[in-house]
């Protein structure tokens, strides 16, 4: 116990102007608290509210049609939830066995001297802004990706085949599997960072004895340190994944915006939030920009969801 | 017991060399794409501090605004927008964050609410920067009618509170209890206490807070592009739309312009410099205080 409310104030000598600035005071931070309450609830309620008229338009059909056509006044979200969900999960695919790799590279092997530089160019990757992946994204890994992955995978699959299918599409480097990609790199140093602070809490004595019992490092990591971190891991996964699932200019840059359903993993496609960023300012009528809206609530719902399952896990051990 | 018998068998070395050289690849794609993205961001937008043909630094960036595609310009519009909607956001979310983390160390205890706040505050940290732009464009921009400023300014702030008001929560947790008894017991009232003894004992890390958050909000777009929209013009007028480094990006990158993209990539490298340079003096600043 460390904080200020338990120590008994009133058995110490002091004024009652004293006491008066003592109560406002606390009434004071008491306010900055709720404010803060209040930004997160109104964020839901005007979301609701912005969102009405689509709702009441569309009701449910607005979750599972996917046809998206600002002509015909007609909107489904469907197509975006898709392409949230699939790019976010891929990108958890890739980033999370190579974040866990790169922590237990920095606790464990990583020599002395290396381990600063090694960890400060990791968190430098999460400083970078969202705008900048997406450039990044689009003039530079969209071309390489193109002629170097995208072509021969092409050329090489079998007309007909899974991977044909799969993979089928214009080789312009853009699309689902481009967004998973940087978003991978993106919340990649986030899970890094929180496995790190998890693997560090391990004591001691529990790693050793494992390694004094012949274990290899792979065997500690894998029967000893990962099980005394599970919850954490998965909390920190989860973090991951609520980030993957609101980023918006790096797949908007990079996803090739097109609505519906995607049809490979080369096809351009939507999430959410490239959706919004895209349409927004130039929507048609009042139907869409309460589309949009109601857009904007799915992902809050979804991310919420997310995010506090990730902090319920977590808890307040990670100091992220 | 043989020596045979105390080496491991092939098949639990050869998981573990594979597992090694896993860990060592990992690394090295992250380092590779961190060297890549910066690289890319010199070489591309280093040429916009130069004068096309070669003659030496070119001040334009900093001097001229925003140009017509294919006329002579810079970005100082978009520099002077982003500084001040930053610092509005900053004032803001430091007075907000600094006495909101504050009564959760001090005040809150085990108190249910407390706990509430504590979690939706954490919640409110990583939520999609996009949904308080929807926000604020909802409560300032529809019903006032006309993108501003001011509203990107409060969406910014609505970001860094959050982050702040953890990290103020975090430090002061760690001052002990005997720094507050000592200036209770002489007689200090609480804010007395809060103000001169617990946030001085605290001021580096609380500072480490504010400049992270800061970093965090410069380069935000999604929450600006229908909050403070652009603006062409040099204007100081924070009540229209007000022009700044991540919009400019995301409208000139995705032009067939040449000049406009050789823009949006030194706006780019400016942002980028300053959000590493900027995380990097909070590092130094937070291990500086671990230390002493």
């Amino acid at each position: 116990m460390t904080a200020i409310a338990d120590i008994d104030v009133a058995a110490a000598p002091r004024s009652a102007r004293g006491a008066t600035l003592d109560r406002a005071f606390e009434i004071l931070c008491f306010s900055a608290a709720t404010f803060l309450l209040t930004a997160l609830g109104g964020i839901v309620i005007s979301l609701v509210i912005g969102g009405w008229p689509a709702i009441a338009k569309f009701g449910p059909a607005f979750l599972i049609s996917a046809e998206w056509d600002p002509v015909q006044e007609v909107y489904g979200a469907a197509g975006a939830v898709t392409g949230t969900l699939i790019t976010a999960a891929l990108a958890l695919a890739f980033a999370v066995p190579l974040s866990f790799a790169i922590a237990i590279f920095l606790v464990e092997l990583c020599p002395p001297i290396l381990r600063r530089p090694i960890g400060t160019a990791v968190e430098l990757l999460a400083g970078i802004p969202s705008i900048v992946y997406g450039m990044w994204g689009l003039f530079v890994f969209a071309p390489w990706f193109a002629q170097h992955i995208q072509v021969p995978i092409m050329m090489s699959a079998k007309p007909g085949s899974l991977l044909a299918t799969l993979t089928s599409g214009i080789p312009n480097g853009s699309g689902i599997f481009t967004a998973s990609v940087i978003l991978a790199i993106m919340v990649l140093p986030f899970i890094a960072a929180t496995m790190r602070e998890l693997l560090n809490t391990i004591p001691p004595t529990v790693r050793e004895s494992a390694y004094g019992l012949g274990s290899t490092t792979f065997e500690v990591i894998r029967k000893v340190s990962l099980p005394y971190v599970r919850t954490g891991a998965i909390g920190a996964v989860m973090l991951g994944l609520g980030r993957a699932l609101g980023e918006t200019m790096a797949v908007t840059f990079v996803i090739g915006n097109s609505h519906g359903f995607p049809t490979s993993l080369f096809a351009p496609g939507s999430t959410i939030a490239s959706t919004i960023a895209n349409e927004f300012t130039e929507a048609t009528g009042a139907l869409h920009v309460s589309s949009l809206i109601l857009l904007g609530l799915v992902l809050f719902i979804i991310t919420f969801a997310v995010l506090a399952m990730a902090r319920l896990l977590i808890g307040r051990q990670a100091n992220l | 017991m043989s020596m045979a018998n105390a080496a491991p068998r092939l098949s639990r070395r050869l998981g573990e060399i594979a597992f090694l050289a896993f860990c060592w690849i990992a690394t090295g794609i992250a380092l590779v794409a961190l060297t890549a993205i910066l690289w890319a961001l010199v070489k591309q937008g280093g040429g916009g501090f130069f004068k096309p043909n070669g003659g030496g630094i070119d001040l334009n960036i900093f001097t001229k605004s925003t140009p017509a595609p294919g006329n002579e310009g810079g970005l100082l519009n978009a520099i002077l927008g982003s500084l001040m909607m930053c610092t509005l956001a900053m004032l803001g979310a430091v007075s907000v964050g600094v006495l909101a983390g504050t009564w959760l160390s001090e005040f809150a205890r085990e108190s249910r609410y407390g706990k509430v706040v504590r979690f939706l505050n954490d919640v409110l940290l990583s939520a999609p920067s996009i949904l308080v732009g929807l926000f604020v464009y909802e409560i300032l921009v529809a019903p006032l009618k006309g993108f501003s400023g001011l509203a990107g300014a409060v969406a910014l702030g609505l970001i860094a509170a959050p982050v702040i008001t953890r990290t103020t929560e975090d430090v002061l947790r760690l001052q002990p209890v005997a720094l507050r008894e000592a200036s209770v017991a002489l007689g200090a009232p609480v804010w007395r206490t809060i103000f001169a003894v617990i946030w001085k004992a605290a001021q580096s890390g609380m500072l480490t807070g504010a400049l992270l958050a800061f970093a965090r909000i410069s380069g935000e777009t999604a929450p600006l592009l229908f909050t403070a929209l652009n603006n062409q013009f040099l204007s100081l007028d924070l009540t229209k739309p007000t022009a700044n480094l991540p919009v400019v990006i995301a409208n000139f990158a995705l032009t067939a312009y040449d000049d406009w993209r050789r823009l949006a990539w030194a706006a780019a490298l400016l942002i980028t410099a300053t959000v590493l340079v900027v995380t990097m003096v909070a590092r130094t600043i937070l291990r500086g205080s671990a230390r002493s």
